[in-house]
């Protein structure tokens, strides 16, 4: 499940990593994520779901990479030298997710984070809810809905 | 008590001993005089019971124990050995057979109702007049006398003066007792339910790793009557004898024994405290009660040493040796990227060494097909009487080794096509005779090596399978248009029957032909990497041969290039590699085909299929085609260029991109990019 344990939690304290998507930020719970690695080969796979970009060799191991933007119905953006791809775990499944620049890892509290019902549309199975950050909007996305474990 | 720890122990032994009852009873079948025979199935029945009755598995205990009086009246020959015992027995075999497997997924023992079998194994003793005289009790040795030390004196002392006794116990277990420490566990167990343990010989760590022959000493503080004792230890089975002296009394007799120097001194001590015998001594009469029984010849006893070892620490160092190629592969590309002769000469002693350390690895996990071959005997037993017919089945190669993972799942397939040969192919005793055969079928499973592959075979001499009646079966059930069937020749129309949905049974029996046969036998193979093929002779007999490679892991393979992209193709389905022109091609009915030496065979286009996105550029007029086969179909596959045959390491694509067509897996190359690796049958 991409809700944490409690174990890193402190009180009512989650702590984030953010990213950014285009102009917007987002972001997984830390317990989530597994490692950020620059953009490296990805092998395109044939036949797979079009939000899913391809494959790479995480030393040794095949990992499976999402395009995020896609899966999130986003406009593309060419690769930059911010482009990252963040390795995320659910259950025994690890997967790859390209985004276009790891901001910061943020403490949210969690009184800050409202139920996702701004945006009423197709993606928003895709988020659990919006956390606020003085100014900054972060928006944490549901892993298990993005790697589609969760069907529509 | 906490039993966990033995059970997957239990479970697979139970398995290895039922199925040497199986073998024996089949022996026994055939030679009902060879009293060897009944030994090795009295003996293996009484581990089985031995075993149950430790895991608390009452009903089994009962079961086999039953079992085993019947046995042993055979064995006295005070009973014939007849039919109605065989198959009682069998039946016998067969419900421990299902009790053993509920338990090993975690459900209760008592799955079947053994009171039908029980009832007529006891009519079977009771039709036995002379009741068989118990066994006379062994004459009990005296409990050796243990020395101690003054600190143990002093809480011996402590404990006789506040009033509690002090028992020397000396637990003997029966020479048969196979889970030596979980009875000594219990032993323990029940003892510090009513005193305290002061001191065990040998120490409880030995204990627990059974470090001991079949008896040990305990000196117990208790205040419950010795004869309670005894009574409690008693009840635990599997123990053989107790014998409780008063420490008192042994104190007062070493002091005595102490003071006349003339006296020796006590022997026991060492008696009591054995030298740990051999580990590897101690598996050993079971083991060699597992080998089935042959006859009555038997092998000697062999003195081979071997580690039971969990498939998942395999798994992981084939895991680790794949790495460890990958990475050898990387270091060649840069000693010929840069032209290091040195790194590239050491880089050839360190291939030879990792090529050995793969066959290694890949030899450890392989087991011979004798383990999955040795249920069928029984099972052609069955299904012949059930079926009517005479059927003699021979069995060549059980030797051959393959990789446990294809051995796990080779089973079923075979056991389809054995059914099918038994069912379908091999004729009725008179119609037999009336063809002027021997009224027995003759079926037989053959294993052998091929090359890298490893064939195995099911043959019969039956009726053949008619290439007509499957043109006529297939078209009617619109598998195939009137046409088509008429364009197959024979060999290719009756491999219809691989395909989904087919099955010629005219009567649906419960043994086969339910219509989920031969497709099922033929995907289940081709998951494993292998392939089956069918020969038939209508009147004279079919064979079924299944190819299976040695070894999943590592395989040898082609990688090819389509535009930008880097695929393998596995080596095992490459015909040969050509160069043609575009003129070549030429369309048949608007497929694209080449003629190579005289045969047809269709042409893909892999960037097509693949939809690899084209890139511009000029169209080269060279094109290279691979030539694939899947059994004796070829096609040719045309890719944009080769780039050489390289060792790849199989690497699955994880559940996120599970059961995706034309690709079965992928691999990590050399230079650290992940190329995928073709499923050549889902292209063709």
């Amino acid at each position: 499940m991409a809700t944490p344990e409690n174990n890193v939690q402190v009180d009512n304290e989650v702590q984030v990593v953010a990213f950014k998507l285009r102009d917007e930020e987002y972001g997984f719970n830390i317990l989530n994520v597994k490692e950020i690695k620059g953009l490296t080969d990805i092998t395109r796979v044939p036949f797979a779901s079009d939000f899913i970009k391809g494959v790479i060799n995480l030393r040794g191991s095949v990992l499976p990479v999402i395009d995020l933007k896609k899966r999130l119905g986003l406009q593309n953006t060419p690769y930059t030298d911010d482009t990252r791809i963040v390795i995320v775990r659910s259950d025994d499944i690890e997967v790859g997710m390209i985004v276009d620049a790891v901001t910061e890892v943020i403490t949210l509290d969690t009184a800050h984070i409202d139920a996702a019902k701004v945006v009423d549309n197709e993606t928003n199975r895709f988020i659990t809810g919006i956390g606020k950050e003085d100014d900054r909007l972060i928006i944490m996305l549901n892993l298990d809905a993005i790697i589609g474990l969760q069907e529509e | 008590m906490d039993t966990n720890q033995y059970m997957e122990m239990f479970l697979e032994e139970s398995r290895e001993h039922l199925q040497s009852l199986n073998d024996g009873l089949l022996g026994l079948e055939n030679d009902p005089e060879d009293l060897s025979i009944l030994n090795d199935i009295f003996r293996n029945a009484h581990t089985i019971k031995g075993m149950s009755a430790t895991m608390g598995y009452t009903k089994i205990a009962e079961l086999t124990h039953d079992t085993e009086n019947v046995l042993d009246l055979l064995r006295k020959e005070q009973l014939k050995v007849s039919e109605d015992i065989v198959d009682t027995l069998f039946k016998c075999v067969d419900s421990l057979e299902q009790m053993v497997e509920s338990i090993g997924e975690g459900g209760p023992e008592d799955v079947v109702d053994v009171t039908e079998i029980a009832a007529k194994l006891s009519a079977l003793v009771k039709g036995e007049a002379a009741a068989a005289p118990a066994a006379p009790a062994a004459e009990a040795p005296a409990a050796p006398s243990i020395e101690y030390d003054d600190t143990d004196k002093d809480v011996i002392n402590q404990a006789l003066g506040s009033g509690m006794r002090v028992l020397h116990i000396n637990v003997a277990l029966t020479e048969s007792c196979v889970l030596k420490s979980a009875r000594s566990y219990m032993v323990m167990n029940a003892l510090d339910q009513l005193g305290d343990v002061m001191k065990s010989i040998p120490p409880a760590e030995d204990l627990e790793q059974e470090k001991f022959e079949h008896s040990f000493d305990v000196v117990f503080v208790t205040d419950a009557e010795p004869s309670t004792v005894e009574e409690t230890l008693m009840a635990i089975s599997e123990v053989d004898k107790v014998v409780i002296t008063d420490v008192a009394e042994e104190l007062k007799a070493q002091e005595a024994a102490a003071k006349a120097p003339a006296a020796p001194a006590p022997a026991a001590a060492p008696a009591a405290a054995p030298a740990p015998a051999p580990a590897a001594a101690k598996p050993a009469p079971a083991k060699k009660a597992a080998a089935p029984a042959k006859g009555a010849e038997k092998k000697a006893p062999k003195g081979s040493q071997s580690v039971r070892v969990d498939i998942e620490k395999l798994d992981n160092l084939l895991n680790l040796v794949g790495e460890l190629v990958i990475n050898k592969v990387r270091l060649e590309q840069i000693g010929i990227t840069h032209r290091l002769a040195e790194l590239t000469e050491t880089l050839e002693q360190m291939d030879r060494v990792t090529t050995d350390l793969q066959t290694v690895v890949m030899k450890v996990r392989m087991v011979p097909v004798g383990q999955v071959f040795n249920r069928f005997p029984r099972m052609v037993r069955d299904l012949a009487k059930e079926l009517n017919k005479e059927i003699n089945l021979t069995i060549e190669g059980e030797e051959t080794e393959l990789d446990r993972t294809v051995i796990d799942e080779i089973g079923d397939p075979l056991m389809h096509l054995l059914r099918n040969s038994l069912d379908h192919g091999v004729e009725h005793p008179d119609d037999r005779e009336a063809k002027g055969k021997p009224r027995s079928g003759e079926v037989a499973l053959i294993a052998r090596h091929e090359g890298n592959n490893v064939v195995i075979m099911v043959t019969d001499d039956g009726k053949g399978i008619n290439a007509d009646a499957i043109r006529r079966k297939a078209v009617e059930k619109g598998m195939i248009s009137q046409e088509e069937a008429d364009s197959l020749n024979d060999a290719d129309a009756v491999r219809l029957i691989f395909l989904p949905g087919f099955s010629t049974a005219e009567t649906i029996t419960d043994v086969s032909g339910r219509g989920v046969g031969m497709d099922v036998v033929r995907s289940k193979i081709e998951t494993l990497g292998g392939h089956v093929d069918v020969e038939t002779k209508v009147d004279e007999g079919s064979v079924f041969k299944i190819k299976l490679p040695l070894t999943l892991a590592i395989i040898q393979a082609l990688l090819v290039k389509v535009q930008e992209e880097m695929y393998a193709i596995p080596l095992g389905s490459i015909d040969s590699t050509i160069n043609i022109k575009q003129e070549d091609i030429k369309t048949v009915q608007n497929k694209e085909v080449i003629v190579l030496r005289g045969q047809i065979i269709p042409i893909i286009r892999l960037g097509n299929i693949l939809n690899v996105p084209t890139q511009e550029g000029e169209e080269n007029d060279d094109i290279f085609v691979v030539v694939v086969h899947l059994g004796e179909r070829k096609a040719g596959i045309v890719v944009d260029n080769l780039i050489g045959q390289q060792e790849i390491v199989i690497k699955t694509l994880g559940k996120l991109l599970a059961g995706l067509k034309v690709i079965s897996g992928a691999t990590v190359l050399g230079d650290g990019r992940v190329a995928l690796i073709l499923d050549v049958s889902a292209l063709m």
